[in-house]
Formats: C-alpha cells, structure tokens, sequence
C-alpha cells in the first residue's frame, strides 16, 4: 500500500497508508486531518479540500478537469501552480511516498 | 417485469400519508431486509443503505436522470409540467445548464452575500424575542429564506410565499398521483401563472442571481427559454429545501437542549451543527433514477429502464456509515452524507443552504437561551420533502 504524507500548515507531518482508488481527501477526513475539511463530501463544489502537491508528484496525478480548475479560483489560501482539490486526487502506486502541504485556511 | 422470488421485496408505500409521518420506522425494516429490495406496490426498486445510494449517485451514467427522476419518466408520460431543463437531463444538455448556475453561485459570490444574510438573520432574531411566542415554521424557517434568497434571486418583494406552494406541487409531482399531491394543486393555476412570470429576465433585479442567468444568454450559452426554465428550477429548488432544513434544525434543538447549549457555548460549530441537521433530517428525502443497462447492483440483478429510490434520508441515517445515527450530535463529522446528494447532480446551491443555515443558526445562538415546544410540531406532508407546517415555540432569551 502506498504511503503519503500529509504536511500542515504547522510542519506537523502526517504519513498515511493510502488504499489504491481512493481520494486524499476521503483518507484525510478518515483519520481526523483538520486541515482538510470537504464540506460537501468530495463533489467539487466547496473547494474546502485545497492542497498544495509536491512539484515532481504534480504530473503523476489525473488531468485537472474544468470544474476543478474553477473550483481553485475560489480557495481561501491561495492558488499555487500546484494546487489541486484533494477529492479529485485519486491514490495510484506512483504516489508512494508523496508529500501534499495543507493551506492555513479551509473556510 | 417481476423479479424473481429470491428478491427482497417490501409491500411498502413509500407516499402514503402514515409513512410521509414518520418514515424511520419503515426506512430501518427496508435498511436490514437489503442493500436493495423491491417495492412490489409501484414496481420499482429502492436502497435505504448509504453505500449503495452515494454508489448510484456517483454512477450517473448507468442510472441517469435524463429519464426522470421521480415515478414517471416525463419523456414517455405527460407530468404536472415539462422536466426540469437541469435536474432530468443527462450530459451534455446537463452539463451546460450546471456550468451556468455554478458560475451564478460561485463561491466568491456567495461570500458578498454573507453580510446581508447576517443583518437580516439579526433582525428576525430580535423580532422573534420581542414576540416571545412564535412558529418556527412562519416566523423563522420561511421569513428567512423568502427574504435573503428572495432578494439574492432579484425578486421583487410582493408575492414570494407563491414559491412555497408552487415548489411543493413540483416536489409532490416526483411522488405518485395521490391525495397528498392532489391536496396541493388546489388553486395552483394562479401560483403557477405567477411563478413562470417570475422566470423571465424583466422581472428579475440587475447584478440579481436572476439576472446572471440571463446573463449566460447574451453570452451564448443558452437561450432565453433555457434561461427561463433554469430560473424556475433555481426558484422550484432553492427555498422550500432550505425552510425544511431550517425547520428541521429548530426541531432537532428543540428536542435536543443539551446540543443548543454546545452551540451557544462555541458559535463555530454553527456551519457543523446545520450539517447535522441535513443529515438527521434531510430535508429532501427522495429521488428516483433509470437504470440505463442490465447491472449486479446490491446483490440484485436490475433490467435497463427498471428505476430505482434512492432514499437520501435512510442513507443519512445508516449505522454502517454512522455510529449511532439517530442521536443529534452537533460535534460529530455529518460531512459526507447524501442529503444534497452527490456527484454530477449533487445540489448546486449546497453552499449557499450551508451559508443560510449557518448565519441563521450562529444569530439564534446569540440571543436565545432555549427554545421551548409549546405545542405539537406538525409535519408539512409532500411526497419527497421533509420538514414542518408548524412548530409552537417560547423563546427564551439569554
């Protein structure tokens, strides 16, 4: 099983064995992450799953589809080269030790 | 088309008045006869169980909504009015309908709305204390959305209670034709009159959500009698959903004082507490889909053109999902539930419910110290909705 670090805005890291198939986002709320909230449950409606990927990991995720990428525009913290919504990132064995970095602000 | 006698089958009306009451009682039976059964009255099948109908809803394009997403599928049976031009359609016609009023709804825009939405939940709150006796229904779960949605829409002020009535012949149309819907197409013809003048672009207020929609058209992305029936779903669905779930929320605190006082001891766990409140009490509770091919689902095997209740309500309410799923508990993680659905078709306006619901809530919070139930809540019957026609309450300030 691949495993990922989840980083918060406070350094404070967070490594997670992550299931093939499912979101960072679903995996985050599992354990209780505080800095990734999902309002509403992983639609890409609320843009309140908001993280900053590792530069080198960016191309092994899915191509961003257009209501993603509108999405983005509406994060709190700000919109980077590499963010993405963590309900839209799907865990495949390429992300096997990826680093994702939390925004200080969801909502 | 009967399946055979191995399936799970229920006689259940899952639209008669005992059960639009109280479902629960039913929804646990159904729940552990099966992930999915086969209601044998209406020859349709149903899940009650999260997995299968956050399953359904993700897979749109095996049980779409281009077929209806009520009893009847309005492409081969005439219905109360023509389907929605968003909610039964699939993509692409979907798709480019739900561009539009994403782009209306945008976040950014909903947060320009905060403001407004405070002020006037601080006026009703005040005026709910002088009164001391009130109905939640009428002074709360229906003054607040008529006025902050009605004014973000761009409606004119006069006439907006029309919305009430006119949403929920829309909402009992997706049920049977029974006496509940019946019941609420007396003198409907004036309600209807004034709800499709209301679609157009001269009755709606520049910069409005109204006006946006027409906006869309003189950019080319739809045409005016889109833009028409986009606004009517947009009015059908965005305020009869949201005074449930606003009535539900003052019943579920008037129930549960012990969860008030949380909420008055931290006014941040407004926004959480009104999630709890859509997942114990969905305001919408029902919605149908079409099987588009032959498919395993649930353990059952479902024909093409078969359709299926996905009971959002039951879902929310499922211990697989949720330990102890009945209790109100404002502190657990409601998020993830089906109450606005999900997917491609996951309530549009979600954000802006969860902004009603919280600038309501966090005002109440506030300046009231308790509510107390001085008469029986009565339940508003519809054939998919669930909230109250009336809840009798004292206000207690702090």
């Amino acid at each position: 099983m691949p495993k990922i670090t989840l980083i918060a805005a406070n350094g404070e890291a967070t490594e997670i064995d992550a299931a093939l198939g499912r979101t960072l986002m679903e995996l985050a709320v599992e354990i209780g992450i505080s800095g990734i909230v999902g309002e509403c449950g992983g639609s890409a409606m609320c843009a309140t799953c908001h993280v900053y990927v590792e530069s080198s990991r960016m191309d092994a995720l899915s191509a961003m589809r257009p209501e993603e990428n509108a999405m983005l525009d509406s994060t709190i913290s700000e919109r980077r080269p590499n963010s993405r919504l963590s309900c839209q990132i799907k865990v495949t064995n390429e992300l096997d030790g990826a680093l994702f970095y939390l925004p200080e602000h969801q909502v | 088309m009967q399946p055979s006698n191995h399936v799970p089958t229920s006689a259940l009306d899952p639209f008669s008045t005992a059960f639009l009451e109280n479902p629960y009682r039913d929804f646990d039976e159904i729940r552990e006869t099966g992930p999915v059964v086969w209601l044998s009255q209406y020859g349709v099948w149903c899940s009650t169980r999260y997995a299968e109908v956050h399953e359904a809803l993700a897979d749109w394009t095996t049980f779409c909504s281009g077929r209806g997403v009520g009893l009847v599928d309005p492409t081969q049976v005439k219905t109360w009015r023509p389907p929605s031009i968003i909610l039964e359609q699939d993509p692409p016609l979907h798709t480019r309908m739900r561009t539009i009023l994403m782009g209306v709804l945008a976040p950014e825009k909903l947060r320009n709305l905060r403001q407004a939405f405070e002020a006037e939940a601080v006026r009703l709150v005040d005026k709910m204390i002088d009164q001391r006796e009130i109905d939640g229904v009428t002074d709360v779960a229906e003054a607040f959305p008529l006025k902050v949605f009605g004014d973000a829409l761009g409606l004119a002020a006069e006439g907006r209670k029309n919305i009430l009535s006119y949403s929920s012949v829309a909402f009992n149309s997706f049920g049977p034709d029974n006496e509940v819907f019946r019941k609420s197409l007396e003198n409907s013809d004036e309600i209807v009159a004034w709800t499709m003048d209301h679609c157009t672009r001269a009755a709606l207020k520049p910069g409005s959500f109204g006006a946006g929609i027409f906006a869309a058209v003189d950019r080319g992305e739809a045409t005016e009698a889109e833009a028409t029936m986009l606004m009517r779903t947009f009015m059908t669905a965005g305020v009869d959903t949201t005074v449930n779930g606003l009535s539900n929320a003052l019943l579920c605190f008037s129930r549960s004082p012990d969860q008030w006082d949380l909420l008055r001891s931290d006014v941040r766990l407004a926004r959480q507490a009104f999630e709890e409140v859509i997942r114990l009490e969905s305001p919408v509770q029902t919605f149908f889909r079409t099987a588009t091919r032959n498919l395993e689902f649930g353990g059952q095997s479902i024909r093409e053109g078969e359709r299926i209740i996905l009971f959002l309500g039951a879902a929310n309410r499922d211990a697989r999902q949720w330990p102890d799923p009945t209790r109100f508990d404002i502190r657990r993680r409601a998020a993830g539930h089906v109450g606005f659905g999900h997917g491609i078709h996951g309530c549009v306006g979600q954000m802006l419910a969860r902004l009603e619901g919280e600038v309501m809530l966090a005002a109440l919070s506030t300046k009231v110290r308790a509510f107390e139930p001085t008469g029986r809540p009565v339940q508003r019957l519809n054939n998919v909705l669930r909230g109250l026609a009336s809840l009798p309450l004292r206000i207690h300030p702090v």
